[in-house]
Order: structure tokens, then sequence, then C-alpha cells
């Protein structure tokens, strides 16, 4: 995990350095302040010496600035360092992403990924300048403090050791049975959370089934729980600070004690003694802010680890070390291709399909909910790869193909499709960025977008925004088809694009379609017969099976599947528009 | 598509960049000093004698603390400097003494600190568990129509990013707060009874170090303001990428995607370093600021020891300047604080706002109840299900209750409606429901078929006309009796994090295991979920993600029947189905339902074909009504419709 982030501290790496050296800088200067001190007590005032008072008060006044001064530098870089690091996590996850096949994002999950992304990479940020700074200065004031008391008298000193030792073994052992408990309770508590998001996104459910109370009972229930475990939690930690005070008073009254006698027996003067003090005080406290900082620091490594698998993550698909960036043309062959989402899945989602497509054709793609429609036309522009057989497209394996130049010549409209915030032209732009615009307005023509876009004031120079909310569900799938077209592909898929679309215009569509893209190969997917009626063949899918092929007269005669979803629609089988 | 309008107003106040608006949200307080009066009186209410018990607590610390600094001149002046100068034969005695009685003062100190952090545990996390518990009554007591205008994001965030900004100032910046304070006000004491001169220069270096440090956070917080507006840009950007990344693969988008966040996120790291520096500046400066303190006060206290001017003395001195230690970390501490504190008063001010939110008013009075028939006609109240419905309807003018049975018979009177005061989106309609008739609604987006069905079961009121049903008008019976009559099957599917049995008797929570599976069986889901990996008992997470929409809806669709309601609406509820099984699943339900009122909203035609009453909206009114047969012979938009032989697509105006 280390090793794989620390490659994206690049061009930080100076300030990262620099940072920790002035925060040396800066502890070195506050640690000699109450070196000097007792030389201003045992040689200045004790000895009525005003020269040693002001000269040491000088240099002590010029520690304090060169300390002001290294200080303002170390948060300087670990501002740089941190804010460059975390810019670099984030690109780079970005980059890696982008690298991602359709398995890898089904893997994370787009809200995994967008966590990933905005959350844990702050929480990254922060424990970085948490090590710059705190994680380097506590340890350092420690040791030089150690050895500034030892400077001045090791048997005194002897102390230290062992409240460091003490207070170290105590705080360890609190820490050690808070972060278990902590955990859990931090993993109870998002549940708590999820649980209220539920509910404020289906406040309809429970209120059409009353089940508000029913659900204030069972938040009730959960958030005793919660405060139960975090009192647990928070209880044990309660006892570092007395815990701490008690090792604090301890070594005061025990230097006091120790210290006296060595005043007498003059080995220890009284400068001396008020400069132990001071450091028993930046020994302990480092101690415990450095078992803060560990209590933190494990918090975020959660945030690391999920960064890193992002990361580590190889794409499973990849682009062949010689690519052919040429497609012939639009015919498509499965061979005996059979496909699974889940390695470890019992049955396959698709099972020994064999199927050919000449260049040009249109296929209707027709089938019950779950009989892998999607999945057999996802195949084709590579989304994901066949487990056994393989696809051609154009006669050679789609793996052949350049990525790029197989999903340009292969367009497929998603049936989760979606637009992004932008004008109109902007988006129909991602089709062919070079398109003029008189080719945008060509394609939604041929997707009959062109109706509705020029009925808006600012035609084709309407905003889009995210998530294309303001524009209805027909009115996007036009859209997207448009922007599917740009592309003026060999092979053009549809899948189930058209299903918020009216009926005539869905027959409009494709209409214009079989006149003005006679060369493309069409795939259709669609719910209803009306769609496919008119294909050349029409596929019916099976459960992940080929159930039968064949034109919509020959189907009606030899497929049962097909002539009961016929009869089901037929008389009404148009829908309402909406 | 929505029919809610208010939905889609949600999104435009959230702008472009949509998502930004949960990330940039600089806190700025309007009345600090109501939101601690509020916190007190409402949220530490029944803590206030605990809250009175810890400040004691911490003074008695905070003395225990002093009295240690004080000790440190007696060891001085009265211990060490003697017994120096009366060298070897030196009586040890005293001091023996004097440090065992300091070591019980100071035991008594660490005592009190450990019964105040203790105490403040179950006082925080209580107030905290009391807070999270009243929050969520309230926000289930609300009305649909806050959440359909309040995104979602930002209700959540008051749980998580509100409620938590407020643990961690009650767990973490008030205790070490109050402790400051006190520490400030005490030392400050012990500080004039050493020496006056040396306190107002004390006094005169705090005063820079504020000053320096409210210069450092202004600057500090324009930048985190516009690191705020950076970070919402990258994570908007981030968002809508992610959600679309699939978009991008198809499209090999992937570099000019990358390019537009490499510019974003270049801006992020620039906004992010001035705004850290500043911060991080401010932690050296005072502590440093600290040391100046320190040293000018050594200096001045040494000469003024060494002319024996006031009465210090070298055990003063070095008192003094432990006292000066300790004045100038606790405002170090305060500064450090001050952040989050604001942030927890911020929270503070967003969950008073949603607790202050009017709750759904409920002014009804007829109830639904179990009836039974008796052999003389008349309706009985009983406990136990028969199957049979009454309204129980008391009069108040006779003191009388009379029993109506629930029939299904609904009436809408020219009824207005529009979501937001002077823009109707339904106008004057008109209905009648028969009771046992299955009505349907059909029109496009927007035509407001939805709408109707949220004033039915009263998620909004209607503005003119009346709605009746059984002849009572709705608005007489109790909400909660008038949801439970009506069995919904919405648009939107919600599952609920639990095994697929938890879900399906979410509809009645008494149902048995075997009316749970002759539900799904009669919604056709039974099939689908012996196949998941555990069957009933599967785990649903995540608003059951791992299920296909088709799925979804079934289950749905049997959590509505295991409730076996009296009068069924099911709106779009079977769009995702393909239409074999969407025929299964309508015969069933048509059989559960015989003899009782549906209401059906749906855009495949023949989901509605067999309605005993279809009624064509448009922009808001009826257009037609009247059964398949009826609306064909007249020739009108559902004959167009239906029939397909008109150009009518631009109609849908999402």
């Amino acid at each position: 995990m280390i090793s794989t982030l620390s490659k994206y501290v690049g061009e930080y790496k100076l300030p990262s350095v620099l940072s920790p050296l002035c925060m040396l800088g800066e502890v070195l200067m506050e640690m000699i302040v109450p070196l000097l001190m007792a030389t201003i007590v045992d040689e200045g005032i004790q000895k009525g010496d005003m020269q040693v008072i002001l000269r040491v008060g000088l240099m002590m006044l010029f520690c304090a600035i060169m300390g002001l001064t290294f200080g303002i530098l170390s948060g300087h870089f670990a501002a740089k360092a941190s804010a460059g690091f975390s810019k670099n996590v984030r690109y780079g996850m970005f980059e890696k992403i982008q690298a991602f096949s359709f398995a890898n994002i089904d893997h994370f999950s787009t809200a995994g990924l967008i966590t990933r992304l905005t959350t844990d990479v702050t929480n990254l940020q922060n424990a970085y300048q948490m090590i710059l700074r705190m994680c380097i200065r506590s340890p350092f004031m420690l040791i030089i403090a150690m050895c500034m008391a030892f400077s001045i008298n090791a048997r005194i000193s002897m102390i230290y050791l062992g409240a460091v030792f003490f207070l170290g073994l105590c705080i360890a052992w609190i820490v050690s049975h808070a972060m278990r408990y902590f955990k859990e309770v931090f993993r109870k508590y998002d549940e708590l959370n999820a649980s209220v998001q539920e509910n404020v996104t289906g406040i309809r459910v429970v209120k059409a089934y009353v089940r508000e109370d029913y659900e204030i009972g069972r938040f009730g229930k959960a958030a005793e729980n919660i405060y139960r475990m975090f009192v647990r939690a928070e209880n044990l930690v309660v006892l570092n600070m007395p815990l701490m005070q008690i090792t604090v008073y301890s070594c005061i009254l025990g230097i006091s004690y120790l210290g006296a006698k060595l005043i007498v027996q003059d080995v220890l003067t009284t400068g001396e003694l008020m400069s132990l003090l001071t450091y028993c005080m930046n020994i302990l406290m480092s101690l415990m802010i450095l078992s803060l900082i560990f209590v933190m620091l494990t918090m975020s490594s959660a945030s690391a680890e999920r960064i890193s698998e992002v990361l580590k993550e190889e794409p499973t698909l990849k682009n062949p070390p010689e690519p052919c960036f040429d497609v012939a043309d639009g015919g498509i062959c499965f061979e005996d291709v059979s496909f699974r989402y889940h390695k470890s899945a019992e049955r396959p989602v698709l099972s020994h399909i064999d199927l050919s497509i000449r260049s040009g054709e249109t296929i209707g793609i027709i089938g019950g909910t779950g009989s892998a429609k999607s999945t057999l036309v996802s195949l084709i522009s590579r989304l994901y790869d066949a487990d056994e057989g393989r696809v051609l497209v154009g006669g050679k394996d789609v793996r052949s193909y350049d990525l790029k130049t197989l999903r340009d010549n292969v367009s497929v409209v998603l049936q989760k499709n979606v637009l992004f915030s932008g004008t109109i032209l902007e988006n129909l732009r991602w089709g062919d960025e070079n398109a003029s615009p008189e080719d945008c307005k060509r394609a939604c023509r041929l997707a009959c977008a062109d109706e509705f876009i020029e009925k808006l004031p600012e035609g084709y120079e309407a905003r889009v925004e995210q998530g294309a909310a303001n524009f209805s569900g027909g009115q996007r799938q036009r859209l997207c088809i448009a922007r599917a077209l740009l592309k003026k592909p060999k092979i053009l898929i549809l899948d189930d694009s058209t299903s918020a679309v009216d009926t005539a215009t869905d027959a409009k569509i494709r209409k214009a379609f079989a006149e003005e893209l006679p060369e493309t190969t069409k795939l259709i997917i669609a719910q209803r017969i009306a769609s496919v009626m008119n294909a050349d063949r029409i596929l019916v899918m099976d459960d992940g099976t080929v159930g039968g092929i064949g034109t919509h007269e020959e189907l009606l005669g030899s497929n049962r599947v097909y002539r009961q979803i016929y009869e089901l629609q037929s008389g009404g089988n148009k829908d309402f528009d909406n | 598509m929505m029919e809610n309008r208010q939905k889609e107003k949600v999104h435009e106040v959230r702008g472009p960049g949509g998502g930004a608006g949960k990330f940039a949200k600089p806190p700025k307080l309007k009345d600090p000093g109501k939101v601690v009066a509020r916190l007190l009186s409402e949220v530490f209410r029944d803590y206030l004698p605990q809250l009175f018990i810890v400040g004691l607590l911490i003074v008695g610390s905070v003395l225990a603390n002093v009295r240690g600094t004080l000790f440190l001149q007696t060891l001085i002046d009265d211990y060490i400097t003697p017994m120096a100068l009366s060298g070897k034969e030196a009586d040890f005695g005293p001091l023996t003494g004097a440090i065992l009685r300091m070591a019980l003062i100071y035991l008594l100190g660490a005592a009190c600190a450990f019964g105040y952090a203790r105490t403040m545990v179950y006082v925080g996390q209580g107030a905290l568990m009391g807070l999270r518990k009243r929050l969520f009554t309230h926000m289930e007591r609300l009305p649909i129509r806050y959440f359909d205008t309040h995104s979602h994001g930002d209700i959540m965030s008051v749980y998580t990013n509100d409620v938590d900004a407020l643990r961690q100032m009650i767990s973490q910046a008030l205790p070490s707060l109050l402790e400051s304070m006190i520490t400030i006000v005490s030392v400050l004491l012990g500080m004039f009874g050493m020496s006056i001169i040396l306190t107002a220069v004390s006094i005169g270096m705090v005063v820079v170090m504020l000053l320096c440090t409210r210069i450092l956070m202004g600057k500090s917080s324009a930048y985190f303001r516009k690191q705020q507006e950076s970070l919402g840009a990258v994570n908007g950007y981030i968002e809508e990428m992610m959600s679309g990344q699939k978009v991008v693969k198809v499209f090999s988008h992937e570099e000019k995607s990358l390019a537009r966040f490499k510019d974003l996120n270049e801006e992020l790291c620039d906004a992010a370093f001035q705004a850290n520096r500043f911060a991080n500046i401010v932690m050296p400066v005072t502590a440093q600021l600290g040391n100046v303190s320190y040293v000018i006060c050594a200096i001045i206290g040494g000469i003024l020891t060494v002319h024996h001017i006031g009465s210090l003395t070298i055990g003063r001195l070095a008192s003094f300047l432990t006292f000066n230690k300790n004045f100038n970390r606790p405002l170090g501490q305060i500064s450090s604080q001050f952040n989050s504190i604001i942030m927890a008063m911020a929270g503070a001010e967003r969950i008073f706002a949603l607790l202050d939110e009017e709750p759904e008013k409920d002014e009804g009075y007829v109830m639904l109840v179990n009836a039974e028939r008796q052999p003389d006609g008349t309706l009985r109240e009983t406990s136990h299900r028969t199957g049979e419905w009454a309204w129980k309807h008391y009069h108040k003018d006779t003191d009388t209750t009379d029993y109506k049975p629930l029939l299904g018979k609904v009436t809408l009177d020219g009824v207005d409606f529009g979501y937001v005061e002077d823009k109707l989106v339904l106008h004057d309609i008109r209905l009648y429901a028969k009771p046992g008739q299955k009505i349907a609604f059909v029109g496009s987006t927007g035509a407001g078929k939805t709408t109707i069905t949220n004033l039915l079961n009263r998620f909004y009121d209607i503005q003119d006309g009346k709605i009746r049903y059984d002849d009572i008008n709705i608005n007489k019976i109790k909400k909660t009796d008038l949801r439970r009559s009506l069995g919904m099957v919405l648009q939107d599917t919600h599952l609920f994090t639990g095994s697929v049995r938890d879900n399906i008797r979410y509809g009645r929570l008494d149902a048995t295991d075997e009316e749970v599976i002759e539900a799904a069986k009669r919604a056709n889901a039974d099939g689908f979920i012996r196949r998941l990996p555990e069957g009933y008992d599967t785990l649903l997470t995540g608003d059951g993600g791992s299920l296909s929409q088709g799925q979804r809806q079934l289950l749905s669709i049997a959590r509505a029947t295991v409730a076996n309601p009296p009068v069924l609406v099911l709106d779009e509820a079977t769009s995702s189905i393909d239409t074999m099984t969407e025929k299964i699943v309508q015969e069933g339900m048509d059989n559960l339902m015989r003899g009782r009122t549906t209401f059906v909203i749906a855009h495949r035609l023949s989901t509605i074909q067999n309605s005993d009453l279809i009624v064509v909206l448009h922009e808001g009114r009826i257009l037609e009504k009247g059964n398949h047969e009826e609306l064909m012979a007249i020739k009108g938009r559902y004959y167009q419709l239906y029939t397909g032989n008109q150009a009518s697509g631009g109609e849908e105006n999402g």
C-alpha cells in the first residue's frame, strides 16, 4: 500500500523532505530555550549579572524567531507537498479508471469509485500533511528533550525513561483496545446512516404503508446500540487524561524531591531544575500527541487501502500488442460464445451462442427480462470479453482490433444512457468532435430529435443539465441516438433505446435508418414487437440462448415464445407516449 | 420520468455541476448565541445537573494544576534555597511532608479530571443519541413536500456531516475548550499574585498573538472558501464522469475526460495549497509568539529579581514562567479548536432548521377498522382481520359513533392542484370510481397522472374541490388510516436493507411466512426469489441493487399484495417487466382485487385495456373518459394514441 502510494509524491519530493527538515529546526530551536533559561537563572539572576541576562535573553529571542521562521517554512512546504500529493493521487486514480473495462467498473461500482476519488483522497491528503508535520514533530521533540534532559543530569532523567515507559505501555493498551471498539462503532455508524438514507429516498413507501412508527422504533434501537458502543469506546479513551496527569505529576514531584537533594549536594542548580521540569512537560506531551496521531493515521489507513486498490487494479481488457486499425465491414459472427459476469456463477449468462449477421442487415432482438439481450450485444464492441468461443466483427476477432477503432465502428446506445452537462451540441460532438453543425443536424433529423431541439429558444446551444434532468426520457433517448449516429459507425446497436419514445416517432426513426443508413448493420433490442417486426431477421433470446432466428412471418409460424409475445401485444401492441 | 415537477426544481436550484451542492458549504453563522441557547435548552436539557457537576470537577482539576505551579515557588524559595544555604545537614523532613501533601492534591486533581471526562462521555453520547432520535422521529413526520423540495443529499448531510460535527465538538472540542477557559482565568489570577508588571507584559503578548491569528485566520478562511468551491467543482465533475464512465468508454472519450479533469485538479491543488499554508502557519506563530512572550518575561523578570524591584524571587519567577506557558497553551488550543466549533455551530443551525420544519398535520378523525357483519346486517368492529373494513365515524354533536362499510367508492369533484401555489398542474378534475372498478389513467409525461395518486393518499393536499372516499371527505379521515386503506405500488421502487422476506412483509408486519410466499407467487416473484443464493432469506442491500429493475418491481408488487388492501393504486408498477410476465402478474392481481377498486397508471396499452374506466389526461385536464370501446368509438386522442397514426411525438413536455 505504502509503496503504491509513495510513487505519487512525484515532483513534490523536495517539499516533502524540506517540511520535516524545517520542523526539525523548529523543534531544536524550541528545545534550546529552556536550556538558555537555566543559564539566565544560574549565571544571571542568582549572581545578579545584568550582562548575562541581556545576552542570553537576546539569544533566546533569536531562537524564538528562528523557530518561527522554520515553523512557517515547514507549514508552507507541508501544504505544498500534501496538496500536490493528493493532486497526483487523484489524477492517477482518474487516469487509471479511464483504462478500466466495464468489468472493472462493475467490480468497484460507480458509488465506490466516487467515494474513493472524493472523501478518501481528502482523508489521505490530511493524513499526509499530518505525517509530514506532527508525525515528525512529536518524536523529534521527545528525543531532543530527552537528550537535553540527560545532558543536564542523567540521574534525574532516569525518571523520564521510567515515565515514558509506563505511559507508553498504558497508552498502547488503551489505544489498541479502543481502536477495536471504534472500528466496530464506525461500521455500525455507517449502517445507521445507510438506513436513514433508505428512509429519505423511500419516504413514499414508508408513508404509503404507514410505517413511520415502525421505522422510528428500528432507528431508536440502532441509535441506542451505537450509544452503548460509543460509550464503551470513549470510556477507555478518557482514561488517557488522568493517566497523563498522574504521570506528569509524579514526575514533577519526583524531580522536585530528587532535585532538591542534588541542589543541596551542589550537583544541580536551580535553573537546571526549572529546565528539567519544562522538558518533562515536552516529553510527555509529545508522547500523548504521538498516540493521537497513531489513532488518526490508523483511521485514515482504510482510505489509503481503498485508494491503492483502485491504483493496483489491472484493467481486464487490454489493447492487443499489434492492433488492427481497420474494420472491413459491418458483418458480425458469434462462434460458440459463452459468457458469465462472475467467474463463480453457476450458470453462464450466455451459453454456446452461434450467430452470423451480414453487413448491412437489420436485426431485431427480443426476449424476456433477463434473457441476456444486452449482454449479447455488449460483446460486439468488446465491453466484455467472451469466456469461451469468439466474436468476429468484419471477419476478425474483436480482440485483435484497436479498442478505439472497434468502438468507433461499433456504436452502442446503452440502455442506461447518460448525457453530460454542457450544450446539446457539445453532447452530440462526443460522437465526432469535428462534426459540423450540418452533420449534427442531420444526425438529429435521423433520430427525430430535430423537432424538439429546434423548438428550444437556444436551439442546439441549449444547456443540458447534469443527468439531463431538463429533458424528458424520450428526448434524452433521441439525443443519445443522434450522438451515436455521429460516429458514422459500421454497426449501430440500440439497446432498448426508444422505450420512452412514442410509437409514431419510433416508427419514423426506424424508417429513417432503413432509408438513409442502408450500409450500416443495425441491431435493435426492443420490448415491443412493432419495433422489430420489420427487421430483416429477428433474434429471439431465451434464457441466455438463441431461441430462434428468422423473419417475423417465419417466427410466427415456428417459434412458440415469439408467437406468445406477439399475441399478447397484438391489437394493443402500441404504447402510450410516455 | 418523474411527473413530480418539484423534484426537477431541486435539480435546478443545485445548478450546474449539480453534485457540487453538498461539498461546497462554507460555514456562515447567523446567530451563534441563539444556537448555543437552543443546544443547552433542547439538546442538553436532560443533562444540566451533570453539566453542572462537570463544571465543578473541571474547576477542581484546574485548581490542582494551579496549586502545583504555585508549589514550584514554595519549593524553590521556601525549601531549596534555605536548604542549599544550610548545606549538608539540611533537614529533608518538611520537604517530604510538603511533597506528600502536594501528591494528595494532585491525586484529587486527577480524580476530578477522570470524573468529568467520564461524565462528559455519558452526557455527550446521551445527548447525541437523543438528538439523533429526535431528528429521525421528526423527519418521519414531515410531509412528502419536504422531501420533494429538499435534495436528499442535503437531508442526509444533516445526519452525516452536521450531527458528526456536533459529535466531534462535544467529545473533543468542548471539554478542552472548557478546560482552557477555566485554566486561563485561574492562571491569570495566579499571575496577578506574582507580578503585575509581568502579567501586563504577558497579556500584551497575548493581544499581539490574537491579532496575528485573526489576520491569518481571515486570510485562510478566504482561501478555504476558494478551496471548497474548487473541491466542489472537482467532486461534481468526478460524480458526473463516474456516473457516465461506461458512456465515456463507449465513445472512447477517455482522453478528453482526463484533460478537463487535469485542469480542475490543478486549480484545486493550488487552492488547497494556499488554504492549508495559512492554516499550517497559525500553529507555529502562536507557539513561537508564546516563546517570545516567555523570553521577554524571563528577561524582564530577571532584571526585576536582580534589582529587587517588587517582591519577585527566583521561585516566584520560575512559577510565573510556568504560568506564562500555561497561559499561552490554552489560547493556542482555543484557536485550533475554533474551526471545529464554528463547523459544529453551523451544523447545529442546520439541525435546528430541520427540527423547525412543520410536521405533517392530521386533523382527520374517521378511522379504518376491521369489521364483522352481524346477523342483523349491521357492522361490528373487531380486532382481527376479516377481509372487511369499515369507517368508524364519531359524531361529536350527537356523541354517537357509526360504522360505514368500506366500499372503495372514490369521487373527485372539481379538484385543482399545483405543487407551487400559483402554478396549477391539475385543473377541475372530476371523476367517479364505482366500488370494484378498475380505473386507468393515461396521458403523456407531465399530464398529472402520478399527481392524482399523490392526492388520493394525501401526500399533498388539494387546493380546491373535494375528494371523497365512500362519501367521506378525505380530509376527515385519519391520514394513517387513509393510507392503510390504499395499497400503493409506486413508480420508483424502493427496497430496504433486509431479507427478501422482510421486504415483502413490509406490506403487513404480522404476515406469516406462508402469506409472504403466497404473495410472492401471486406477484410471480416466487420463481426468481427461489433462484437467489439464499431464497427468501437473501439479504438485500443498497436498495436491492443486485436485482434487476423488473425483479424489484415484482417484489414491490408482492409487498402490496401481502398488505391485501381494500383499494390498490399501481403507478407504472410493471413498466420494467416483460409483457409475458406482466400478463401473469396482472391476472394474479385481478384475481386478488376482484370486487375491489384499483387505480392503474401505465403507458403500456395492454396493461390498461381491460379497465372499466380509462381517463385520458392532458396537461392536467381530463380530455376523455370511458372504457376502451367507447374511447375507440369517439376517435379522439385515445384512438390516436392507440392506433398510432398521428405524429404527436413532440407532445412530451418533460
